[in-house]
Formats: C-alpha cells, structure tokens, sequence
C-alpha cells in the first residue's frame, strides 16, 4: 500500500505538487492520470525519496524509502525510460543493480529473458530504442521481485504489442496481490489497464476512485433524444423533474432520468422519437471534463488565427 | 471495481550493504569502456613522458660530452632531479585521470543512471562513499604501478650518462609512490567536484581551473604573495611530493604539500556530500 499525506513541492514560485494526498490498494492496477506537468513523475520521485518534498510525508508499505533495508525487494520503479548508462550493457546494468540488494545473478537473467530482451543482454544499451529501453527499465523495477511496482508512464515508446504485454503483465502482477501504480496521461490506455483512478491536474487532486464510478459520474447518466416536438417534450420531462437541456431544435439532453423514464414519458405525451439514446462518456471525455481548467499547455487545433 | 480478495504480498528477504555497494560499484566501473580508455591513457602518458623527459636530458648530456672534448670538465651538463625528471608525466596525465574521476559520477547524472542506483540504495552517503572508494583502489593500483615502470624506464634512458638515480638514492621511493598517490587524489578531486557539479563540462572546467589556472594567477601577485599563496594551492602544494633532491625552501615540504592536496580533495568530497545529501537527485 501506498500513502500520500499532503506532499507538497515547490521549485520557486511553482508549486508542482500541491497537498496531495492519496492512498494505494494492493491487489488492483491504480492509475496515475495527468496532463503533462501535472505533478505525476514529481509525485512519483517524492514516494521514492528522490526529490523531498517541502511538505508533508509519504510512505511504501509503513515506511520510508529510505528506511528500507533492500529497496529492491520492496518496491520497483521505473521513473524515466532509459535512465541507463548508455555504455553499460543491458545485463552489467542490471547486474550493478541488483548485487547492491544482494539479489542473485540469475534473477538477472530471469527478468531479462521475462520482458524479452534476453537477445540483446550484452548490447551496450545506448544503441537501445526507446521501446527496448522501456522494457529494460520494466525489467529493473521488477528485478527484486517487490510488492510494490511505482512505473512513470510506462508504455510511452512502445509498440501495440508491447502495450498490451505491458497492461497484462501489470494486471497478473496486480492479481497476485500487489500493489501497482502507474501514470500515463492516456486516457484511453489507463481505461483498459487500471480499475482504479487518481487524476491530478496541477498537482493537486482532481478525483480519485474506480474507473467505472469514474466513467459514471461523467456522463451523469445524461441521455439524448431527438424529437419534431421537443418544446413539448421538454416541458413534460422537466414537469416529471428531469433537467433538460435545449442545444438544437429538435434535440434534448436530458439529466436526472435514466432512458427508460424519458420513452416512457414520450409515449405518454404521444410524441415521437427519433432517437434515444444514453450518453455514456469515454474516459478520455471524462478526463477532458475533469483537467480541463488544469491543463498547463494547451495546443490550439486553428492553423491560422 | 475488483472485488477479488488478494493478500498482499510480503518483500522477500535481503538488505543493503557497504561490500554490497562496493561491489555493484566495481561491476558499473568495470563495465564502462570509459574507465579502462581513461586508466590506460593515465598509465601510458605518465610512463610515456618521464621516458620522453629522460631521453632529452641523456641526449642533452651527450651533446655537451661531446662539444666539451675528452678532457673538458666544465661543460659537463647536470642532472641533479633524476628520479622527479622521469615522474614528470603525472603533469598530463592528472588531467586524464582527474576526468576520469568526474565522468565516475556525471556520466550516472547525463544518463540519469543515478535514479536508478537511488532507487536501489537510497541512502546517499554509502552511494559516495562506494563509489569513492571502488574508483580509489583502481587508480592507486594502476597509477602506483605505472610511476614504478616510469621511474624504472626513465631510470634506464639517464644510465648512459651515469647520473641516474635508483631506489636507494634519497627521495626515490616517496616521490616515486608519492607520484601515485597524487594522481589518486587528482582523480578523487574530479570525483567530488562530481557531486558538487553534477555536469561534465563543469566539473571538468573547475577542476581544470582549480588544478592549472589559480597557479598561474598566483605567480602574476607581487612577492612574497605570489609563493606565500601559491605554495597552499592543490597543483603546488601536492606536486612537492615528486621534488628531489633539494627543494625549493619556499615551498611546503613533500608530506606535508600532499597533506594540503588531500584537504582540498576533502573538502571537494564533503560538499558534494552535501549536496547529495541535500538535492534533489
């Protein structure tokens, strides 16, 4: 398990981190979502004792990174794709590792040949891709075989196959009863990979919970319907206590009723649907809705203002 | 939402410790072609320019040998320094050795290897310490051997002018381990300004500035300040080790000029030490 007490972190006049606090459960996949330079990999780095923070305190398991007496053992990390020597090979590099927690030779091999890298164990790892570099990084946080895994964005560079090897790895790593924690600011990826949320949005907590409650709370169960009549519609709807919503001549959205209740009022009222049809947020929606206010840099989609 | 009960799983045994950090640190300095390019190049100038030194000085001795004519005594041409002329070397290759030793810890810092190795041994000092250490014991067993072989080679070039020094001449055996041990410290400087720069191209240019440049800004102060500073600078105070026979009174004398050396390497090492302690990595 991991907690967070009111981290907070400064650079200047910037706070990066501002009060955040959370809690990590073992067993499920929990995913850290941000827009970039949300505070995440600062986050990340302050749970590993990397960076202090100005304020408040964090713990991996009930205690302190630096109090462990193996680090490796306890938790792995991957923070930064290829945060590796680029004159070591990929086996010295990992070798380097794990004798200072006195994990034997063979784990290397093991965790080498696990995140398929076995072919190129003695390459040195600067002529390494950037996916390849993942993958050595993936092999590092687990070379101790810890409880715990804290990975920083963990499928930037990889390729659809390597995606979809490192969120079903993560998920059979999770079953097993660990706790795993990993940031992204994809949307979409986190949806298929983690159960659990915590968005920030400049560094400070936005929501946290399941995915599903997530996805729930975002679309608010809002549903559409077009219609010729949608005044008189409107008015019945509103009458049966439903927050309706005008965009268009003949199109409704309507809140506080779920689909069912909105035909059954129209077919009451006698009026006739051209569709209806419940709304249900993409997580990315859900997360555009949520860091909207928050996002740093915004990109503008006008070529030519 | 998963519902399934897991039990959370327990770390496995194990635990960090100082013979563990120094190992690690001996497979990261091995592994890197760098520190093999860098104690080879140290070896080879060292030997390469006392050797080079000697040949001049036994080539000078001929020339006046010969324009003196066989019973002209006076001409005869001196060489008093025999075992320091064949340790010169160590004025380059300081340089080669002291970026060896800064390129230890920068080169963790541009690749930012040193989040990993925190990540495996976060408490920092040992971090120092190992690394300190492992890349000590290297470069005192090459720079040692290779000031015995340039003293010998040296030796061996000045033996026609039968003025050669040998290791029972006075001053031989100090200056001759005491070149070694410069040159560790040179390096263990570049190691501590590591920490404290963290960036290549900056601990290089400091040491370089520390080493070379503040004695030629102290010779260009009026007298006595021009000795009574320089003599304490790390280059003037620590190179008295290699003086022999006679040296100059204002100077330090040997022990105590590398003593000198060896506190500004000290206080290199303890404020990179604070500042790991203290930085964010």
């Amino acid at each position: 398990m991991i907690e967070a007490n009111g981290l907070v972190k400064r650079y200047g006049a910037k706070t990066a981190v501002d009060d955040l606090s959370f809690t990590v459960q073992p067993g499920v996949v929990t995913g850290f979502l941000g827009p970039n330079g949300s505070g995440k990999s600062t986050t990340m780095r302050m749970l590993l004792g990397l960076d202090h923070p100005n304020e408040g305190h964090s713990s991996i398991n009930g205690k302190r990174h630096v109090e462990m007496r193996a680090p490796l053992r306890e938790v792995g990390a991957l923070l930064e794709a290829k945060a590796v020597h680029t004159g070591r090979t990929a086996r010295n590099h990992l070798l380097a590792l794990a004798v200072s927690n006195g994990i034997p030779t063979k784990r290397v091999d093991e965790v080498l040949g696990l995140v398929g890298l076995d072919q190129v164990a003695r390459k040195r790892a600067g002529g390494f891709s950037l996916g390849m570099g993942q993958r050595l990084g993936i092999a590092a946080a687990l070379l101790g075989d810890p409880p715990t895994l804290l990975l920083d964005e963990p499928v930037n560079g990889l390729d659809p196959e390597g995606i979809r090897w490192v969120r079903q790895l993560l998920q059979a790593l999770a079953a097993e009863g660990r706790t795993i924690f990993v940031s992204s600011h994809l949307m979409s990826e986190m949806a298929l990979t983690a159960s659990e949320i915590i968005v920030v949005g400049r560094g400070k907590l936005i929501t946290s919970g399941s995915v599903a409650d997530l996805l729930r709370r975002a679309s608010g169960g809002s549903v559409l319907v077009r219609t010729r009549a949608a005044e008189r519609l409107a008015a019945a709807l509103r009458d049966a206590g439903a927050a309706v919503d005008c965009p268009d001549a003949d199109e409704l959205h309507v809140d506080g009723v779920d689909s069912e209740a909105v035909g059954a009022i129209a077919a009451r009222e006698g009026v006739a649907l051209i569709e209806l049809t419940t709304r249900q947020a993409s997580l990315e929606d859900a997360f555009m809705e949520l860091t909207g206010e928050t996002v740093e840099y915004h990109g503008s989609t006008k070529v030519r203002g | 939402m998963t519902t399934q009960v897991v039990r959370p799983r327990a770390a496995l045994p194990g635990r960090v410790s100082l013979p563990r950090q120094l190992n690690s640190e001996w497979i990261k300095l091995r592994s890197l072609r760098s520190t093999w390019w860098g104690l080879g190049a140290t070896a080879v100038i060292t030997v390469l320019i006392g050797w080079l030194v000697c040949l001049a000085q036994a080539h000078q001795f001929h020339n006046h040998e010969r324009a003196a004519g066989p019973d002209g005594g006076f001409a005869i041409h001196i060489i008093p320094n025999a075992a320091q002329l064949s340790l010169t070397g160590i004025h380059l290759s300081q340089l080669i050795i002291g970026t060896l030793g800064a390129l230890v810890v920068t080169g963790e810092y541009s690749t930012r290897m040193i989040l990993a190795t925190l990540s495996a041994t976060p408490r920092r000092l040992p971090v120092l310490a190992a690394k300190g250490l492992v890349f000590g014991a290297m470069a005192i067993v090459v720079c040692e051997i290779a000031n015995v072989i340039a003293f010998q080679v040296g030796q061996a070039a000045l033996k026609s002018t039968h003025q050669q020094a040998s290791w029972s001449t006075i001053g031989s055996v100090r200056a001759v381990f005491g070149a070694g041990l410069y040159l560790v410290l040179i390096g263990l400087f570049g190691v501590g300004l590591g920490f404290v720069l963290r960036s290549t191209a900056a601990a290089i240019s400091t040491l370089m500035g520390l080493v070379l440049v503040l004695p030629l800004i102290a010779t260009a102060l009026p007298q006595p300040y021009d000795t009574d500073i320089g003599k304490f600078l790390p280059m003037l105070a620590g190179t008295q080790i290699i003086v022999t026979p006679y040296r100059d009174p204002d100077f330090l004398t040997p022990w105590i000029g590398l003593g000198v050396l060896a506190l500004w390497v000290a206080a290199a090492l303890a404020a990179g030490a604070w500042v790991l302690h203290r930085r964010d990595a």
